[in-house]
């Protein structure tokens, strides 16, 4: 039996259906059996991110509504035959899906599917609610902002409400340049303030909009980019690898062999 | 404090990201404080079963309040005590 695990955070636009899409693609290649639910009804992403838009026929809604079977729905990847995406509704809102259908439908795939991811809109509303209802585990994307990061707190306390505990974070867009200048909250700081366990740090990467602009997620691409090397630990790590954390920063040397020097450590 | 802080504090200036840490912690201090009514009786209700192991409390005369200030939050309990138990 397979596991459902749900992609969240809150606030909007911190890069759920990125990171969505990157986990799938990279589970398909080691072999994994993958389905990605677009929970986003009505704001339908997750297909031109993956560059399926052009093959949808039924979904999420129609799935749940008994238009068609879930098999009928299942768009499979262009590259990797393990992977299909169950792609939103997007002329329809919120309340098209209720929480016990989600519940079923994620039942019934884990049946047959290593994993099934489920990509949560934005908020704390009924369509959070839906993407939850179904998950047994659930990884929350944060940037390094006080907006973002608030916002993650919130939806610790609603997921631990809804007996979804012991999230994993994920801290997306950092920017090593400004760590390292103190303009940036550090991963350290972001763990102190939420306290969770970490599951991966990506690093804001230009290559991640080239990927997306071709429809084609950056984990899969060979070209060396440190966000695709992010996203392909994170997916061992979601398999129950262990694999050491990236080194994106480091203390500035001056500064770190100063304070050796002085005894301090920060 | 690490050497940075250090350093700045001594320069008279801040990094802005220990000014974004500072008012994520005075925010969540806010956010995380403002509980339900239910969930502050199941507070209370707690603390006086743990504090009847030594005194008999007067239920109906206890209040707990749970007040929001500058960066901190204070739970203030007043229970009225009826009598102690003897020690044993
Ligand atoms: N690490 C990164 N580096 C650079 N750009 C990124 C990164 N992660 C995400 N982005 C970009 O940020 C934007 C928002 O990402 P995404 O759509 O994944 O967020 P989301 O959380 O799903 O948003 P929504 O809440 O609207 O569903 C996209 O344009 C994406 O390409
Ligand atoms: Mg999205």
């Amino acid at each position: 039996m397979g596991a459902v695990i749900v992609i969240t955070s809150g606030k909007g636009g911190v890069g759920k259906t990125t990171t969505t899409a990157n986990l799938g693609v990279g589970l398909a290649m080691l072999g994994e059996k993958v389905v990605l639910i677009d929970a986003d009804i009505g704001l339908r992403n997750l297909d031109v991110v993956m560059g399926l838009e052009n093959r949808i026929v039924y979904d999420l809604v129609d799935v749940v509504e008994g238009n068609c079977r879930p098999k009928q729905a299942l768009i499979r990847d262009k590259r990797y035959d393990t992977l299909f995406l169950l792609p939103a509704a997007q002329t329809r809102d919120k309340n098209a899906v209720t929480p016990e259908q989600m519940k079923k439908l994620c039942a019934e795939l884990k049946e047959e599917y290593d994993f099934v991811l489920v990509d949560c809109p934005a908020g704390i509303e009924q369509g959070f609610r839906n993407a939850i209802a179904g998950a047994d585990r659930a990884l929350i994307v944060t940037t390094p902002e006080v907006s973002a990061v608030r916002d993650a707190d919130r939806i610790i306390g609603l997921l631990e409400a809804a007996d979804l505990g012991d999230p994993k974070l994920i801290i997306n867009r950092l920017r090593p340049d400004m760590v390292k200048r103190g303009d940036m909250m550090d991963i350290e700081d972001i763990l102190e303030i939420l306290a969770i366990d970490l599951i991966g740090v990506i690093p804001d990467d230009e290559k991640i909009i080239i990927s997306t602009n071709r429809g084609e997620p950056v984990v899969a691409n060979d070209n060396g980019s440190l966000s695709g090397q992010a996203y392909r630990n994170i997916v061992r790590r979601v398999r129950g690898e262990n694999v050491p954390f990236l080194q994106l920063y480091k203390n500035s040397s001056i500064f770190s062999r100063l304070k050796k020097i002085m005894g301090l450590s920060g | 404090m690490n050497l940075r802080a250090l350093l700045n504090a001594l320069a008279g200036k801040q990094d802005s990201k220990d000014i974004a840490k500072e008012r994520l912690r005075l925010v969540l201090v806010h956010d995380r404080a403002s509980v339900s009514p239910e969930f502050m009786e199941q507070i209370k209700e707690e603390i006086i079963k743990v504090i009847s192991k030594y005194m008999e409390i007067d239920t109906a005369n206890t209040v707990i309040n749970l007040h929001k200030s500058e960066g901190t939050a204070v739970l203030e309990a007043n229970l009225a005590i009826k009598a102690i138990r003897r020690p044993g």
